[in-house]
């Protein structure tokens, strides 16, 4: 078996393309995994158009409001602005792709709010949004990112609001200066405390029959604070009406860069060994081999484990190559290697396996490459499906199909293996050591018919 | 119209294989049925029979490659060496590459020295560092044999062996296997060309329909087969097809 092994390797080495696949394709996965996850999907880049003259702001009366300077550095805290200077330069970026959307707000957008909030608005105040619907799914990322951020806009400005109407609320209470709103005319008023104050005082310089009546309005002075203090609360819920309380029911999760560096490596491992492997055996009966290697020199299963062995080893070594390259973009914890090779190995080993399988069962070279193509890419598509997108029905089916075939596991292992918030290791590992066997019993079956 | 085999008549030593009785189906179809021979030491014995006589199978049979359904295999002490009727080799490897995997997988004792005497046997010596790919179907045929002779058989069978070739390829290919003969060893060829067999072939074993229907000398077979029309050329070729009319089929 040993022998067979060493020829192996030589036939790699005389085959510099599939030896070039085998090298290149983990680096360059790699490096265009780790370039994506640099990128910080998190912070969208918006081009940034600003039309609205310098130094105005909006104004919320005494609390201040905002300048533009500070709104810029809230909307840009979350988003990655790209300031341009024309809608022409937002047009052609969002056009090249250079940008996801672009961001417009034009010169009267800010004395339209103005004028929204002191009830005086004959139109809403309005942004532009431009973005470039190439693709589905680049559509619904836009829609989503410009909705969120308009939403934390309006959350932002709501905030801000309540934070006037909470001082409003105080001053009509306890009394002190008061600067109406959009007018700049300062006022002092009383307030409800004081007033309940002067109204007892006058009541009880006044006759008995008389004081009835001020008490009256006494009360409901007192009564008027005291209910004011509630609206302080109701302003306070109006700035997050909605709190998040979430619990975990299933599943950890590990950082969603691990969750992308595991999936990379789990593809680049699923296609690299499936092919090597099914490609090593088929080669055995093009070559006319087969029979002659196991018509006494190596048995059929010993044969298998021979292949089985190259495509382990072979994920082994490009696994831990592609981990190395994508080291420089995103932190892999590399003092997790008694975790991380276990984790290799059997997603290699089922990998290997199931490309005995293909190998045995497609018996040409080509069309076991084919069949490899073909069983891997949509198995890796599909086992990534997430709960929810899918109905019940389908996603039983989709977790079935996923768990015949060692690429979701071995996702879950590595996920497991390069982070410790990832899920359990020991389950992933089983599930890969159950395919490994019931691939190696296929592929010996497929053996009777494959000389 | 079958005539009954007529067997041993040129042996000269005793027997180094004896076949009684073979016979294999797949599925429904016979592919052999109650086939008996014998082979000597150093005798060139060519197993001969239209396309699907079942010439494949019994070699594969003696190979040890299928299991038959019934019948008994007999052999004197030594291995079998098969050579398949297409080169069963590394194109990727070198001549000698593919002779020292198969040395090794062999267990042969002296790997250097059985590759160099394999090489030299197969006359590639020139050849030796060149890809398989890169060699005319005769040299590869030669290697195919030279591995079929790794483990110093006492009996090669070889399956087709002269199928694709050129007449240079398959003259020097059968000096070589003439040689192997001459140094004692059992050879058992497959062939469907009756002038090849007759002239390389120390007896014939005719199979038809994976019955054997005959087992001795090409004159003998002329014999079987009746006097032959005027008008009807003096061939080997001729006189098969006429033993194979006579016999039925």
């Amino acid at each position: 078996m040993r022998w067979l092994l060493v020829k192996d390797l030589q036939l790699l080495r005389r085959s510099p393309l599939v030896t070039g696949l085998l090298v290149i394709y983990p680096i360059v996965l790699a490096v265009l995994i780790g370039l994506a996850i640099s990128r910080g999907p998190e912070k969208p880049r918006v081009a940034f158009l600003n039309q609205i003259p310098k130094g105005t702001g909006l104004n919320l009366g005494t609390t201040g409001g905002f300048s533009q300077q500070e709104a810029y550095r809230q909307l840009c805290a979350k988003i990655d602005c790209i300031t341009v200077k024309s809608r022409a330069e937002v047009e052609q970026k969002v056009k090249d792709g250079e940008v996801l959307g672009g961001l417009i707000l034009p010169a009267d957008f800010l004395s339209k709010l103005q004028a929204e909030l002191s009830t005086n608005a004959t139109e809403p105040a309005r942004v532009e949004v431009i973005v470039n619907q190439d693709d589905p799914l680049k559509a619904q990322i836009v829609d989503d990112r410009i909705s969120s951020l308009l939403t934390q806009a309006n959350l932002l400005l709501s905030a801000k609001i309540s934070d006037v109407a909470s001082n409003y609320e105080k001053i009509l209470a306890n009394g002190g200066e008061f600067t109406i709103p959009f007018l700049g005319q300062t006022v002092h008023v009383l307030g409800l405390q004081r007033s309940e104050a002067i109204l007892n005082s006058i009541a009880m310089r006044l006759p008995r029959s008389e004081r009835a009546q001020v008490s009256q309005v006494s009360d409901f002075a007192r009564l008027a604070r005291q209910n004011l203090a509630l609206a302080d609360t109701l302003l306070s819920s109006v700035r997050q009406p909605i709190a998040v309380d979430k619990q975990v029911i299933a599943g950890s999760i590990p950082p969603l860069d691990t969750f992308a560096v595991a999936v990379a490596a789990a593809i680049t491992l699923l296609f690299v060994t499936v092919l090597l492997v099914s490609g090593s055996l088929a080669l055995e009966r093009e070559e006319n081999t087969y029979t002659r290697l196991t018509r006494g020199l190596v048995s059929r299963t010993g044969l298998l484990i021979e292949k089985a062995t190259l495509g382990t080893a072979a994920a082994l070594v490009v696994t831990l190559l592609m981990l190395l390259a994508i080291t420089p973009f995103e932190s892999i914890a590399w003092e997790r290697i008694y975790l991380i090779i276990p984790a290799i190995l059997l997603a290699g080993a089922a990998s290997s396996a199931l490309g005995l399988a293909i190998g045995a069962a497609a018996r040409e070279v080509r069309a076991s490459a084919l069949l490899a193509f073909a069983l891997a890419l949509p198995v890796a598509f599909v086992s990534l499906v997430p709960s929810g997108t899918v109905g019940k029905g389908l996603l039983d089916v989709i977790h079935v199909i996923a768990g015949a075939f060692p690429f979701r596991p071995a996702v879950d292992a590595f996920s497991g293996a390069l982070a410790a918030s990832g899920p359990d290791l020991g389950l992933p590992l089983l599930h890969l050591a159950l395919l490994t066997v019931a691939y190696l019993v296929l592929a010996r079956l497929a053996l009777r018919r494959f000389a | 119209m079958s005539e009954k085999p007529t067997r041993g008549r040129h042996r000269q030593a005793a027997p180094v294989l004896e076949v009684d009785g073979l016979s294999k189906s797949f599925g429904g179809q016979v592919a052999l049925k109650d086939v008996s021979l014998e082979a000597s030491q150093g005798e060139l014995l060519a197993v001969l029979g239209p396309n699907g006589a079942g010439k494949t199978t019994l070699l594969s049979i003696l190979a040890g490659i299928i299991r038959p359904d019934a019948g008994r295999i007999s052999r004197s002490e030594g291995e079998v060496g098969w050579v398949p009727q297409q080169a069963a080799l590394y194109r990727r490897l070198t001549v000698e590459e593919n002779l020292r995997l198969f040395a090794r997988m062999e267990e042969s004792e002296e790997i250097e020295a059985t590759v160099e005497r394999m090489i030299e046997q197969a006359g590639l010596a020139d050849r030796r560092r060149d890809q398989v790919s890169s060699l005319s179907g005769g040299n590869q045929q030669r290697i195919n044999i030279a591995i079929g002779l790794l483990g110093d058989p006492a009996v090669l069978l070889l399956d087709e062996p002269s199928s694709g070739l050129d007449p240079s390829q398959r003259v020097r290919l059968w000096e070589f296997v003439a040689g192997l003969a001459k140094g004692g060893t059992t050879v058992i060829y497959s062939t469907h060309q009756i002038e090849e067999a007759s002239q390389y072939g120390d007896r014939l074993v005719v199979l038809a329909d994976g019955e054997s229907i005959f087992d001795g000398t090409l004159a003998q077979m002329r014999r079987a087969a009746g006097a032959r029309p005027k008008s009807q050329p003096a061939t080997a070729e001729y006189d098969f097809v006429r033993f194979l009319r006579r016999s039925g089929y």
